[in-house]
């Protein structure tokens, strides 16, 4: 019973985020913008830059980047009380480019990222308890408790990881690109990497592919301006990262990552670019991280006055919550509540994968390999 | 049956399970308009198309891991490495991609595909270009590791590992491209896991993959000519291993020397006498015995590479130590 309660409350609030993506009229960008015109009288919401945002809508947008702000705060306070264990990279300051990017792609478009990955499969639509039970290693999680913070994976949801090697990403987002090409079914791969991980040579056999057979792939660098406790100046001679395509070809542009309207802007032209056949884009989302690059790191590489300037004048949440009551179309105390509300989810999402049990010992053995073997050694399910 | 090369015979498996399949596809360094660095895709290109046979840029990190992503969305790849040699270039997609996806992703991503291309020694190029790989790969969880060793094996064993849903090593040796042996005709498979006893014995077995099969053979020819009768077991897959297939036959003979090209530090050799050891201690007669290639960089002067690699003399003389006839 108690179990169900939370479910359906956790699902409310996912559900509302991905039907306003797929109700949208602006969410159609193979085409129509009439119909978002025609929308636009008849519905509450606000224009930007030519774009029509229902009311609807911004609310999912703003409901979803505050669960999953709140969702990572629940993840670092369990971490400290050693309910996580291993490696925990927390997105908190980023929402805008988990959400704002989400609203752009249509659920069939593939997306993968690196191991800074709770917020993207949030807002791809995965249930919050299972990205918990995943991070508490419970028999629920997203993989089965076999991957933890850095390996969330949901196949139906066609987000495929949640990959531990920096950079390691790309040339598979390009592989799903690929595989979008010869089969002609037109979605496109949303390939995500940090600034860190731009610097590995695969990204950039990655691109020279990419654009050499025209792959509907975008490629999305996170530029949240420390690659681990290396600031990019430090790590990169070009720090401009949208230009790193040029000797490719390909074309790049930056966004600021902490404006969600923007990021579903760019990104919306970014994968019509790519689905139209015109091959790859790269989209630097300028943003940061308010947290340390994990959960042991105290991130004394930066000054407070900085991390202060981006958190209280920069952060992405304030800022649609500003544009929203400026356009009348929310208040300051409906945001409280809602802030309230979520919060108690987000308890219940942790106390409901907490619940749950431990995988059962006989899983280690399960899904190495597909087509098994019987008597050759290493013998399915044993050892010796 | 006809009788056609090792290279005809995996050109063969490639074709008939592309023309059975349209989620197959081969992609590498010149497979396709130079038909292949070592002409094993020739004429591919010209029956599948260049959607089907793709050449790509020298980027064997990239492609290992498009393929990875293509094989995860659901088609099925075959990526050529010129020679495994550059495989390791690409170590991250297989290693810590492709092998672990499956397990990684609780089950929900496959990643059927094959990675193939010439492995171990060729000819007089020195030590970058003659490395045996196979026990790295092996060492392993969640990849298979096939190696024929005749034009048959080459066919049954390839098309099998294209079907495979898994994710196959598949190592072919360059030596060998030349070969000519009885194929079958039409669609040939051969399970992956399974042994083949290449030439029946009572007296001590040898056990050999790849070039080294034909190795085992001749000197089971000369050890004939001494009075020894060599069992030759090839176990195609290195991993899975068919164990059982190994232990049946040092069973019956109480003695084995296990052969291999490459080092010997690790080996499968290492392997595979282990698991003698711990399975079959009581029949045997005298300790396993290895021939393995010199623990060195493969040298290019003639002389010194004839010496690096294992020869069917050593593997003669190791027979009639384990059998007591030195």
């Amino acid at each position: 019973m108690f179990y169900s309660l939370i479910f359906s409350i956790t699902k409310v609030a996912l559900a509302a985020f991905l039907d306003a993506r797929h109700d949208s009229p602006s969410l159609n960008h193979l085409g129509d913008s009439m119909a978002g015109k025609k929308k636009q009288q008849d519905t509450a919401g606000m224009t930007q830059e030519g774009r029509f945002y229902s009311a609807e809508r911004l609310h999912a947008m703003h409901d979803m980047m505050l669960y999953i702000r709140r969702f990572e705060e629940k993840a670092g306070q369990m971490y400290g009380l050693k309910k996580i264990g291993g490696f925990c990279h927390l997105c908190n300051g980023q929402e805008a480019v988990c959400v704002g990017m989400e609203e752009a792609a249509e659920p069939t478009d593939y997306m993968m990222t690196s191991y800074r990955d709770h917020g993207h499969i949030l807002a791809r639509g995965t249930d919050g308890v299972a990205v918990m039970a995943e991070l508490l290693g419970r028999e629920g999680g997203v993989v089965g408790g076999k991957g933890g913070s850095m390996h969330m994976f949901d196949v139906e949801k066609n987000f495929a990881g949640g990959n531990g090697i920096v950079g390691e990403q790309v040339p598979i987002g390009t592989g799903f690109a690929f595989a979008s090409k010869y089969r002609d079914d037109k979605r496109v791969s949303i390939t995500i990497m940090g600034d860190g991980g731009v610097n590995q040579g695969a990204v950039y056999e990655s691109f020279n592919m990419a654009a050499l057979w025209k792959l509907p792939v975008v490629f999305v660098i996170e530029n949240n301006q420390y690659a681990m406790g290396t600031s990019l100046i430090r790590a990169s001679a070009e720090t401009h990262l949208y230009k790193r395509g040029i000797s490719f070809k390909v074309p790049g542009i930056q966004v600021d990552g902490m404006d969600v309207l923007e990021v579903e802007r760019k990104m919306a032209e970014a994968i019509e670019h790519a689905r139209s056949g015109k091959g790859p884009m790269i989209v630097e989302m300028m943003t940061y991280r308010y947290r340390g690059h994990s959960m042991s790191d105290p991130a004394t590489y930066r000054t407070r006055d900085e991390v202060d300037e981006w958190r209280s004048g920069r952060d992405p949440i304030v800022r649609l919550q500003k544009q929203m009551i400026e356009a009348g179309l929310a208040t300051e105390a409906e945001f409280k509540q809602k802030d309230k509300d979520i919060k108690k989810e987000v308890v219940a999402v942790a106390k409901a994968a907490e619940a749950q049990p431990e995988p059962d010992l006989s899983k280690l053995w399960d899904d190495i390999l597909s087509d098994e073997v019987p008597n050759a050694y290493p013998y399915p399910r044993q050892v010796g | 049956m006809s009788k056609i090369t090792y290279r005809e015979a995996l050109n063969q498996a490639m074709c008939q399970e592309m023309e059975r399949d349209n989620r197959v596809f081969l992609m590498g360094e010149e497979v396709a308009e130079y038909n292949g660095a070592y002409k094993v895709s020739q004429g591919m290109l010209d029956k599948f198309g260049p959607s089907r046979v793709i050449d790509t840029p020298i980027t064997e990190l990239g492609f290992a891991g498009l393929g990875v992503g293509a094989a995860m969305a659901g088609l099925r790849p075959i990526i050529e490495f010129m020679t495994w040699n550059f495989a390791i270039l690409a170590a991250d997609q297989i290693v810590n991609a492709a092998a672990k996806m499956k397990y990684m992703t609780g089950g929900q991503y496959d990643c059927p595909m094959v990675f193939r291309g010439a492995g171990g020694a060729a000819a007089r190029v020195s030590s970058q270009h003659s490395q045996a790989f196979e026990n790295w790969y092996a060492n392993i969880p969640g990849l298979k590791v096939v190696m024929p060793s005749n034009p048959a094996d080459a066919k049954g064993l390839l098309a099998a590992s294209i079907r495979d849903n898994d994710t196959v090593i598949f190592i072919e040796n360059e030596i060998n491209y030349g070969d000519i042996g009885e194929v079958p005709e039409g669609e040939y498979i051969i399970p992956l896991g399974k042994a083949d006893i290449k030439r029946v014995g009572k007296d001590i077995t040898l056990i050999a993959h790849s070039r080294m099969t034909g190795y085992a053979l001749l000197a089971a020819e000369e050890l004939a000519k001494q009075g020894i009768d060599a069992e030759v077991v090839d176990p195609r897959t290195i991993r899975p291993l068919d164990e059982a297939t190994i232990l049946a036959s040092v069973a019956k003979t109480n003695r084995a020397v296990v052969i291999e090209e490459g080092w010997r530090f690790a080996g499968i050799g290492a392997e595979i006498s282990a698991r003698i050891m711990e399975k079959a201690f009581d029949d045997l007669d005298a300790p396993v015995a290895r021939v393995t290639g010199k623990d060195v960089p493969m040298p290019y002067a003639a002389n010194l590479e004839n010496y690096a690699l294992p020869s069917v003399a050593e593997i003669v003389e190791a027979a009639r130590v384990t059998c007591n006839r030195a």
